[in-house]
């Protein structure tokens, strides 16, 4: 077992380190190496994106419901950009492109697996730290620093990049062709490299240090499902963010030393350029390469999230913990090659679109199997319904009502007529946007006495924010569908040219009302967050009485986790509710059976 | 007004948050760990679970009802009605399937919510109800991708059998023009590299091209009833796409290359205009129309219905307004329209005096030169 005495040397290691030296506030708060601390920066981060990407999400949904009034918040915070109140069209664009980068990236990307990585790794599989402490150090600074280059591009003189989140060329490389392609299409693509950069350092340690650093009995089908997620990921993101650098790295080319790799025969303000030979399509087919997995990048995390806390929460195991792992897999490996169907209508060969469709409509077999799965999972539990339990919940629901619609996306007849409608908005934002958000609040609920010494969030508050939230959701959404099915086009700055569109003016207002309802309650959330940080209730070591590793810590964080041994792992992660064949709890008057206990005589493990 | 009322929402939405949160607070009885859920908390959210159900049908039901009159009318082009029923038969499918797993998630949900002593069971695999989920979805996708594919295929597939009008449609910003190939039905050669707008030849047509000089340039697309048309599309600067949702068609337009989309016009415009859907739908317009007329505010003329072409991939600021009118008529009138426009050879090298070729402009369609 060389898994083992590794283990072991390591842990020696950590404690002469933990013993010896003393944490000054910059090496401790600032430029820590502790995973804690880092999911932590993460975690606050992300948030923080997540409240500006909201906000510019509000501004937008106003101008929607409202086309061409002026208002007094546009005024405020748009300032140039919206004379006498009324927002200008390019800045439109660039507040719906602004707002998908950073939704996309940098809060579900960094501020989900950034921070669930992080924290649960190194903890759920008994590891005193991630493989290279150092290493997670950078990408978290990396990440920071994008997001500061990201946010310094919206006070760019010409305005922030306005091409969509996809950026596709020839728009975004042209800045006669549109005023964010000038410097704020630079600071976009800069920001974007030092991101994958992040992304991948942080990649890569999660997998070196979820092969590695599993304790003793720790073996890959005892892995809590959160950590399979986490890993499986962190494969997907080295395998696919690399690809986005090159689209990057070509599109910086073309933009600014003369390049044609996705140029050729554009005249534009009077005059033909140069360029020749590329073409726009090559620049998509490498954007989704990336663009696709980059969904279930998103999305594998919360599903990890969930299926750890419904489990916990409904106190009965993960239902088929085997078809979870290999589904888990089969999304991953068919994540990679169903990117084309982003691109049934860009003029690519139409024999390509068929195999897409193929391929996609495949990936909706295992993603069945995970929402029968977690439905089963509830079955004749014994539901404690926590807000985390509540997000856990509303994630699956949200989930099988967003992916259902994927069946028409992912056909390629189907999207003919629906492919860059208000549909597509619908749909994406119910099945990874409100999902993968939901898996972030579960995640947040459930490990927050984790994060912050023991710590509880108020649970009322938590209630409150998850109902606002959860028809809030629908709401805007739901209907969304139908102004897509009507043939409205996303990315309109306004609707008003077109009269077959009038009707819709009530549906947009609707939306926007529900829009701005949610946005408001998660003021709820974000005052129950830093409160707790300081005035939580203490709840404990083991406050949802879960069975896995991080629960055997003790509140007080430690660098190195625990104080003594690292603990030996006797059994999987969801013995809940388990009973002899008398029909009593393994432990008697405890419906759980940590990890960290041996098998008692005469009980089965299964055969999972 | 609009202001009041929203404020008059926020206001409602916060007492109700203060409320929620005072009656849960009530609801609880001091335990040791007060914010870990408690029997009286996990009673109240498993209610509110099933309530959500219920609203969850509720918002579909009402959408449903106040929304299905929004959706596109019956499709406008021979294909169109294959895609059509596709999308009915996936929709009954989704629909089945989203009625059903929601129930389930929320009623077990509200059903087994927690109690104090209450034992949960440990059920960790049954291999049969996983084949059986497994098999169901495969059985059911694998219909889907043969029909979709099929159908596909069929609609992908641009030849020239049946004597297609042959139609380029040009994009730029902001603005369609589309391109006929004249007597003969021919497209001359074309690229941007030859744009001369002095000599307004605006869409880069080879002058030397013998195939060019009968190509006639419009700013409003005419189509003959049930004859196939073959669209070849092409973009001057940046990425377009030509959506035409009536007729269930798409295509990007991407420059430096041409793409194809055909299809077969089955309604004129006339006819549409009489379609019961589309006579509510105007109606319907025109009173809100009316409305705005009476306030004095913009985009308030009367509409009459018409087919459209719009740009449907983010291409700049006038993105939004992107458009070009498409009439469906019978041969006859196409016919006489047609003779009526001038051809590229007329209109390239314009005489003294006539500075803009002669085809019918519209507004905000020339910005971009």
């Amino acid at each position: 077992m060389s898994v083992t005495a590794h283990a072991h040397v390591d842990e020696h290691a950590h404690d002469d380190h933990a013993h010896h030296h003393k944490q000054t506030f910059i090496t401790k708060y600032i430029f820590s190496q502790d995973h804690k601390m880092i999911s932590k920066q993460y975690l606050i981060t992300g948030l923080i994106m997540g409240f500006v990407g909201i906000a510019m999400s509000l501004l937008f949904r106003i101008q929607l419901a409202w086309p061409g009034e002026s208002n007094i918040l546009f005024e405020t915070f748009l300032g140039k950009w919206a004379p006498e109140g009324v927002m200008d069209a390019d800045v439109y664009l660039a507040l719906v492109t602004i707002h998908g980068t950073i939704m996309v990236f940098f809060v579900l990307t960094a501020g989900l697996s950034g921070t669930f990585s992080n924290l649960l790794i190194p903890l759920q599989i008994g590891a005193r730290d991630m493989a290279s402490g150092f290493l997670n150090m950078i990408s978290y600074w990396l990440f920071f620093i994008s997001s500061v280059v990201m946010i310094s591009s919206l006070f760019v003189e010409a305005g922030p990049a306005a091409a969509g989140w996809t950026v596709y060329p020839p728009l975004s490389a042209l800045p006669m062709a549109q005023s964010g392609s000038g410097m704020g299409m630079t600071l976009w693509l800069v920001s974007m490299a030092i991101f994958i950069a992040s992304s991948l350092m942080g990649s890569l340690n999660y997998i070196v240090t979820v092969i590695n650093l599993r304790t003793k009995g720790m073996s890959m089908t005892r892995l809590p499902l959160s950590i399979w997620a986490f890993f499986v990921t962190a494969i997907i993101g080295v395998v696919s963010f690399p690809v986005l650098l090159s689209a990057a790295l070509l599109l910086i080319m073309d933009r600014s030393f003369g390049t044609s790799f996705f140029l050729s025969d554009i005249f534009i303000q009077g005059e033909v350029l140069h360029y020749q030979g590329g073409s726009p399509v090559l620049y998509e087919h490498l954007f989704w390469f990336l663009g696709h997995p980059e969904v279930y990048i998103v999305i594998l995390p919360a599903m990890g999230i969930v299926s750890e806390v419904l489990a916990v929460n409904a106190r009965k195991p993960i239902f088929g913990y085997r078809a979870m792992v290999a589904s888990i897999l089969a999304i991953a490996f068919l994540s990679t090659i169903v990117w084309g169907h982003h691109m049934f209508i860009s003029g690519m060969n139409p024999f390509l679109g068929s195999v897409f469709t193929f391929t996609t409509l495949l990936i909706a077999i295992p993603s069945a199997v995970k929402a029968f799965n977690w439905i089963t999972t509830l079955w004749k539990g014994n539901l404690q319904l926590n807000p985390a339990m509540l997000f856990s919940i509303g994630f699956v629901s949200t989930f099988i009502t967003g992916g259902l619609t994927g069946i028409i996306l992912g056909d390629s007849t189907l999207d003919i007529n629906v492919h860059d409608t208000y549909f597509v908005v619908a749909h994406f934002h119910l099945v990874m946007g409100i999902s993968a958000l939901y898996g972030l609040f579960a995640g947040v609920y459930h490990w927050f006495p984790k994060m912050f010494e023991g710590k509880m969030l108020n649970k009322n508050l938590g209630y409150v924010h998850f109902w606002v939230t959860a028809v809030c959701a629908y709401g805007v959404f739901f209907p969304m569908h139908f102004v897509g099915m009507a043939g409205v086009p996303r990315r309109y700055y306004q609707n008003t040219a077109f009269p077959m569109f009038d009707e819709l003016t009530d549906v947009q207002v609707l939306m926007t009302v529900f829009a701005l309802t949610a946005g408001l309650v998660q003021l709820v959330f974000v005052y129950n967050f830093v409160h707790s940080i300081f005035y939580g209730k203490q709840g404990g070591k083991n406050p949802w009485k879960a069975t896995t590793l991080e629960w055997t810590t003790e509140t007080k964080h430690i660098h190195g986790n625990w104080e003594g041994d690292i603990p030996e792992v006797h059994r999987w992660a969801y013995d809940y509710s388990k009973v002899d064949e008398n029909g009593e709890y393994i432990i008697a008057g405890q419906d759980y059976v940590p990890q960290t206990v041996p098998l008692q005589e005469e009980e089965e493990e299964l055969n999972h | 007004m609009t202001t009041i009322l929203i404020l008059a929402v926020l206001i409602l939405v916060a007492i109700a948050i203060w409320q929620m949160t005072k009656i849960f607070e009530l609801s609880q009885l001091k335990t040791e760990n007060a914010q870990v859920a408690n029997d009286s908390d996990n009673k109240t959210q498993g209610y509110l679970l099933f309530a959500f159900l219920i609203f969850i049908y509720g918002i579909t039901i009402f959408s449903f009802w106040k929304y299905s009159k929004v959706l596109l009318p019956d499709a406008a082009s021979e294909h169109g009605s294959e895609y059509d029923s596709l999308m009915v038969v996936s929709m009954v499918i989704i629909f089945i399937t989203q009625t059903l797993t929601q129930a389930l998630l929320h009623y077990f949900g509200y059903k087994y919510r927690g109690e104090k002593g209450k034992k949960a069971l440990f059920y960790a695999d049954n291999d049969r109800l996983e084949f059986i989920w497994t098999i169901i979805p495969v059985i059911v996708l694998a219909g889907l991708i043969l029909w979709g594919l099929y159908t596909w295929t069929n609609i992908m597939d641009v030849n020239d059998d049946d004597d297609p009008l042959i139609v380029e449609l040009y994009g730029q910003q902001f603005g369609w023009t589309a391109r006929y190939g004249g007597e003969d039905n021919v497209l001359g050669q074309a690229n941007v590299r030859m744009i001369d707008i002095n000599n307004a030849n605006v869409l880069g047509l080879d002058e030397s091209d013998t195939y060019a000089a009968d190509d006639i340039i419009v700013k409003e697309l005419h189509l003959p009833v049930g004859r196939k048309v073959n669209f070849k599309i092409r973009s001057q600067d940046v990425l377009h796409s030509a959506y035409m949702p009536h007729f269930r068609a798409q295509m990007n337009a991407v420059p430096g290359m041409i793409t194809e989309f055909s299809y077969t016009p089955i309604t004129t415009t006339e006819e549409m205009r009489q379609n019961p859907d589309v006579v509510d739908k105007v109606k319907r317009t025109n009173e809100i129309r009316a409305e705005r007329a009476a306030n004095g505010e913009d985009n308030s003329d009367p509409w009459e219905f018409d087919y459209i072409l719009l740009c449907n991939k983010i291409c700049g600021k006038s993105h939004y307004n992107m458009q070009m009118r498409i009439i469906v008529e019978s041969q006859e009138e196409y016919d006489a329209w047609i003779a009526g426009q001038k051809t590229f050879a007329e209109t390239v090298t314009p005489s003294e005096g006539e500075a803009q070729p002669a085809f019918n402009t519209t507004e905000g369609a020339s910005a971009g030169l």
